[in-house]
Formats: C-alpha cells, sequence, structure tokens
C-alpha cells in the first residue's frame, strides 16, 4: 500500500526542489538552442522577434514591476537605441561600437523624461511618458537626420568574428544570447541593494525614505537600467531590420511591451517572458482572421485584467 | 495696412483656437468627472470621442433623407450620438471598470483595463470601417460674417454657442440637481455617501453616461467641422484632452472648461510662432504639459493633494 500523502509531500517536493528546476530549465534551453535545426524560416522568425519582445518587457519589468512606476512611452528609449545605431552606422562607425553609445544616449533619455517627472502622482507619471512617447515619435518624423517620415533605410548588417550576421538563423541566435544575458542581468539587479531598494519604494514609499532611501534618485535609476535594456534592444533591432521608420515606435508599440508585462504579471522574470511569448504567438496564431485579432485582443485583454488583475504569473508575496 | 492685416489673422487664429478648444473642452470634461469621482484615467475617453463621431455620422446617413443634411439633420444626429455613446459609457463602467473596483483591484489594474478598452474600441471601429476615412457630408454653407479678409462663418458661432450651452446644461446639472451633488458627495468620501444611502455604482455609471455624451457632441461637432472622420482621430485628442484637463486642474470640472479654451488657444497661437508650426505642434503641446506638470501640477483650478498609486 502506498502512503499517499507521503507519496503526495514527495512529488511536490521533487517538482518544487531546486534540482528539478534547474533540469526543467536547461532542458528548455537546449530545446530552445536547437529549434532551428528542426523548424522552417517562419518559427524561427516568430521565435526572433519573442526574444526581442522578452528583452524589451525584461527592460520595462524594471521600471514597473520592480520600482512601481509607469511607463506609458517604453517605446522611445527603444526608437532612440535604433536610431542612434543607424545614424552612426551611417556616418561609417561600427555597429558593436555604436551599441555603448545608444545606450548612453538612452540613458540621458530617461534622465530627460524621469528627471523632471518622477515627483508627480502616478498617474500624471502615465501621460507625462505617453506624451514623450509622442514626441520622440515626432521628433523623428520631423527631424532631417533621422531621414524624416519614411525613416532610415539600408542599415548595414554587423559582422562578428568574420561572419556576417545576415540570416535569420543568426539573428536568432544573437537574439536568444541577448535574452539570456537581459535574464541574469534582471536577476543580479533585482538581489542587488538597488533591487531591494525599489521594492521597498513600491510597497511604501514613506518607510522606504524614512530608512534612508532617496525615492527620486532610486526611481531614476530604475528609469535608466530601463532605458538602457530599450537601447541594446533597439540596436539589435536596427540591424536585424536594417529599415526603421517612425511608425514602428507609436504608441502601440509602448503599449505592446507594457502588456507584455502586465500581462504576465508585474516584477517576475517568468511573467514578462511569459507575457511577451503570448503577445508575440496570439496575433500569429490568429493570423488568419486579419484584424479582427487585434479586437480580440483588445476584448481579451479586458477580461484577463477582471478576472486576474494581478497577472497570469505574478509575483508572489511573502 | 499691414498692422490691419496682422490684426485679422489675430482674430481668425484667436476664433480658430476657440472652436479647437471647444473640442478640446468638451471631452475634457469627461475625463475630468471620471477621475475625479474614481481617480481612473479613463484611457478609452478618446476613443469614445471618435465612436461619438462615427455614431453621428451613421446617424446622419439613416435619417438624412428624411431630415436633410442641413442643421435639423445634424442636431438629431448629435442627439442620437449622445444618448447610444452615453449608454457605451454605462456599459464600459459595468462589464470593464466596476468589477475590478469592487475587487478593489490597484490603480495600475484599472489603467490596463482603460487600455484594453481604447484598445478595443479603436479596432472595433477599424475593422467596421476597414480603416477608411468616411467624409462626414452636410449641406452647411460657407456664409458667415466677414470684415475684410476676416471670415467667421455661421457654422463657427454655432459650434461655440452649441459648447456653451452644452457646458451650462452640465454646470446647472452638477451644481442644481440631486444627481449632481450625489456626484460631487461620492467624489469627496465613496463610504460615508454609502452610508447615507446614495447608490454609488449607479451614480459612477451617470457619471460615465454624462462624460461619454459629452465626448459623443464633440465628436459629431469635430466631424461636422472638418468633414471628414477616420479611427484613428480619438487617439491624439484623447492625450491634448487630458493635457487641457491638468491644466485647469484634474476634477474641476470649470477647470476642464477653462483648461480646453487655453489649450486650443495656445496650440493655434504655436502654429504661428517661428520653429513651431503645424509640423511641432505636438511637440509644443506636451512640451506645455510636462513644463505645467514640473511647476505647477495642481492646475490653475486644481486642488492640491497628494496620492500615490
Amino acid at each position: 500500500m502506498v502512503n499517499s500523502v507521503g507519496f503526495k509531500d514527495r512529488v511536490t517536493e521533487t517538482i518544487k526542489g531546486k534540482k528539478t528546476r534547474v533540469l526543467f530549465l536547461s532542458l528548455l534551453v537546449i530545446i530552445v538552442a536547437l529549434l532551428p535545426l528542426g523548424v522552417n524560416n517562419y518559427i524561427e522568425e516568430v521565435m526572433t522577434n519573442t526574444f526581442f519582445y522578452i528583452i524589451l518587457a525584461l527592460g520595462l519589468n524594471i521600471v514597473i514591476g520592480y520600482a512601481g512606476l509607469v511607463d506609458l512611452g517604453y517605446a522611445a528609449f527603444f526608437a532612440v537605441g535604433a536610431y542612434t545605431t543607424g545614424i552612426l552606422m551611417r556616418y561609417g562607425l561600427n555597429f558593436w561600437l555604436t551599441i555603448p553609445i545608444a545606450v548612453i544616449f538612452c540613458v540621458i533619455a530617461g534622465i530627460i523624461i524621469g528627471g523632471p517627472t518622477l515627483r508627480l502622482r502616478s498617474d500624471y507619471l502615465a501621460i507625462v511618458t505617453l506624451g514623450f512617447g509622442e514626441i520622440t515619435r515626432i521628433t523623428a518624423r520631423n527631424l532631417k537626420v533621422t531621414g524624416g517620415a519614411s525613416g532610415l533605410v539600408g542599415i548595414q548588417r554587423p559582422t562578428i568574428f568574420g561572419h556576417k550576421l545576415y540570416q535569420i538563423t543568426d539573428f536568432y541566435y544573437t537574439f536568444f544570447i541577448l535574452v539570456i544575458l537581459a535574464i541574469i542581468v534582471s536577476l543580479r539587479i533585482y538581489h542587488s541593494r538597488l533591487g531591494r531598494a525599489w521594492q521597498y519604494i513600491r510597497e511604501d514609499e514613506d518607510a522606504a525614505e524614512a530608512m534612508g532611501i532617496d525615492p527620486v534618485k532610486t526611481k531614476l535609476y530604475a528609469y535608466m537600467i530601463g532605458a538602457a535594456f530599450g537601447g541594446v534592444a533597439g540596436a539589435f533591432f536596427a540591424v536585424k531590420m536594417t529599415a526603421i521608420s517612425p511608425e514602428t515606435f507609436a504608441f502601440t508599440q509602448s503599449a505592446m511591451i507594457l502588456l507584455a508585462v502586465i500581462l504576465g504579471g508585474m516584477g517576475k522574470i517568468p511573467g514578462a517572458i511569459l507575457g511577451a511569448v503570448f503577445l508575440v504567438f496570439f496575433p500569429e496564431i490568429f493570423r488568419e482572421i486579419g484584424q479582427m485579432r487585434m479586437l480580440l485582443f483588445g476584448i481579451l485583454l479586458v477580461i484577463i485584467m477582471v478576472f486576474r488583475p494581478q497577472g497570469l504569473w505574478p509575483e508572489r508575496k511573502s | 495696412m499691414h498692422v490691419m492685416t496682422d490684426f485679422y489673422i489675430i482674430i481668425q487664429q484667436l476664433v480658430n483656437g476657440l472652436i479647437l478648444g471647444s473640442f478640446y473642452s468638451l471631452v475634457a470634461l469627461g475625463y475630468s468627472m471620471v477621475y475625479g469621482i474614481i481617480k481612473l484615467l479613463n484611457f478609452a475617453h478618446g476613443d469614445i470621442y471618435m465612436v461619438g463621431a462615427f455614431v453621428g455620422f451613421g446617424a446622419l446617413g439613416l435619417f438624412g433623407s428624411v431630415l436633410g443634411i442641413g442643421w435639423l439633420g445634424i442636431t438629431a444626429a448629435l442627439v442620437i450620438s449622445m444618448v447610444l455613446v452615453g449608454f457605451l459609457g454605462i456599459v464600459i463602467h459595468r462589464v470593464a471598470y466596476q468589477p475590478l473596483l469592487n475587487k478593489n483591484a490597484p490603480r495600475m489594474s484599472l489603467l490596463i483595463t482603460a487600455v484594453g478598452v481604447s484598445f478595443t474600441l479603436f479596432n472595433a471601429v477599424m475593422v467596421m470601417t476597414s480603416g477608411e476615412y468616411k467624409a462626414f457630408t452636410t449641406s452647411l454653407s460657407y456664409d458667415g460674417i466677414s470684415v475684410g479678409p476676416l471670415n467667421i462663418t455661421y457654422t463657427q458661432i454655432i459650434m461655440v454657442v452649441a459648447t456653451a450651452v452644452l457646458m451650462l446644461g452640465l454646470y446647472w446639472f452638477i451644481n442644481r440637481t440631486m444627481y449632481g451633488k450625489a456626484m460631487r458627495a461620492i467624489a469627496l468620501d465613496q463610504d460615508a455617501c454609502r452610508l447615507m444611502g446614495i447608490n454609488v455604482t449607479k451614480t459612477i455609471s451617470l457619471t460615465f453616461f454624462v462624460g461619454s455624451a459629452l465626448a459623443a457632441a464633440a465628436g459629431v461637432m469635430a466631424g461636422v467641422y472638418y468633414g471628414s472622420i477616420h479611427f484613428y482621430m480619438g487617439f491624439i485628442i484623447g492625450l491634448k484632452a487630458f493635457t487641457a484637463a491638468v491644466i485647469g486642474g484634474i476634477g474641476s470640472i470649470p477647470g476642464a472648461m477653462l483648461g480646453g479654451l487655453i489649450l486650443g488657444l495656445l496650440e493655434t497661437a504655436g502654429t504661428q510662432l517661428p520653429f513651431v508650426g503645424s509640423a511641432w505642434k505636438d511637440v509644443f503641446t506636451f512640451g506645455i504639459l510636462i513644463l505645467l506638470l514640473v511647476t505647477k501640477p495642481t492646475g490653475i483650478l486644481g486642488k492640491s493633494e497628494i496620492e500615490r498609486m
């Protein structure tokens, strides 16, 4: 006779155990790493797109999930990154050198956006970030250096160790590596002194302030680091697409990234990944119904929020 | 002579600004009322304005053959659109927002739900109209009062008067009726209202009805005035109207009216400035918003309070 209680306990213990988790994760990484061997270009393209949104979602997760700040204009950072790389490469700079410059520009943009607004009420912050997103897009459309309404075209493909990245499989692995880096950075930050300060502020700003945490400065770091993620993603986006236009960075784009974070559950890395996967796969699966899918998407979003306002896979509060 | 021409241009721009400001004010009122009562940034409000324009367009198409496409037909379309879109506002409140309010969900969830509602309305209209521009055909003439090169059409005058009538009506409703009193009371203290026997949910629904109806009125009037409508028209005006509401002091009804007019005038003036022009006018508006939020976040007529999400 099997002792059912003991058996159940043992099973849950095995499932929740660290060993199982490591095994499961490594299996997942191996499957994803080997995927291009067995699937067609379409799946690879969708997966690459998913990776891209995972990076953006992880970046925005730092702002929204960790620090609890609203940002409805995240596409602006991603735009600054993409345009910086695009423009500098036009002047002959090596792609890999443009990345740190793109990151610096994004961090500056984060300071410009965050600096004056972080003292505001949070719903004002929502509209100001939205406004900044629009300003970025309109500026890109009006300036000569950004190519006006038609944007930048013919951005060169980068080379690494003499190998030119141009096939979809190349970008699949490039973005896959970036996702892993983004996850590691996210995890490290979450458990750092700064990460704990963000969570503290998010839960109780007054108490955090009383403990000697400077809320404005700490929040500003969240914007800066979130912006840096957007910048890196934007730089790689520019070379993958070889063409960028202002409309790529419209509000819908910011809304999409935001939805990935919120759907998955704020503050949790697997949540943000799940959200991004859902976000890319949903329109792909329902490609046949055409424009109806966005309508369905809106309705679904409301339904999810009404029944699970904390997201699909929220952070466990201890 | 040159001075006179400048003078005429200023007057003409003033009129243009006033009309633009009227639309902003009407939309800003809905933003401000809903924000005042449940502290929700109703992101879908701009799209409600857009739906209002399309419902008015449909109503004019249906009844235009009977009532004509002159002022009579337009007024009928305006009223029909206001009522129908008002009910749409109630449906949105009951289906999307009230369940979250009941659960005491975080404000962020409410904001996201509002983004979802906005997406739904926006895409529903896009699918139904195949994303095309619709010509809002009316038989209104360009007759008006002309002084020199200055021309103020009767349409423009009627627009401003109609806005003023709607606003006075709202002012009366908020300040002189029991319903208005209930709304003001809920904005102050929901729990106390419940204890006093006010049906809070119903009153919030009523607020949504009134706010949405005003936005619909603005949508129909904008359709008539500009002559064409499309599914994307709600997004930017939603942003602008929010800016207007913040300028006036969010939650304040006279503030929203004033803020809309100020924004309309500023924006029209902005297009005349060197280095701004029409390409940069939205940047100019958001610049004003950010400057204002940094220097005086409570707006012109708003109360100061510190809140966190």
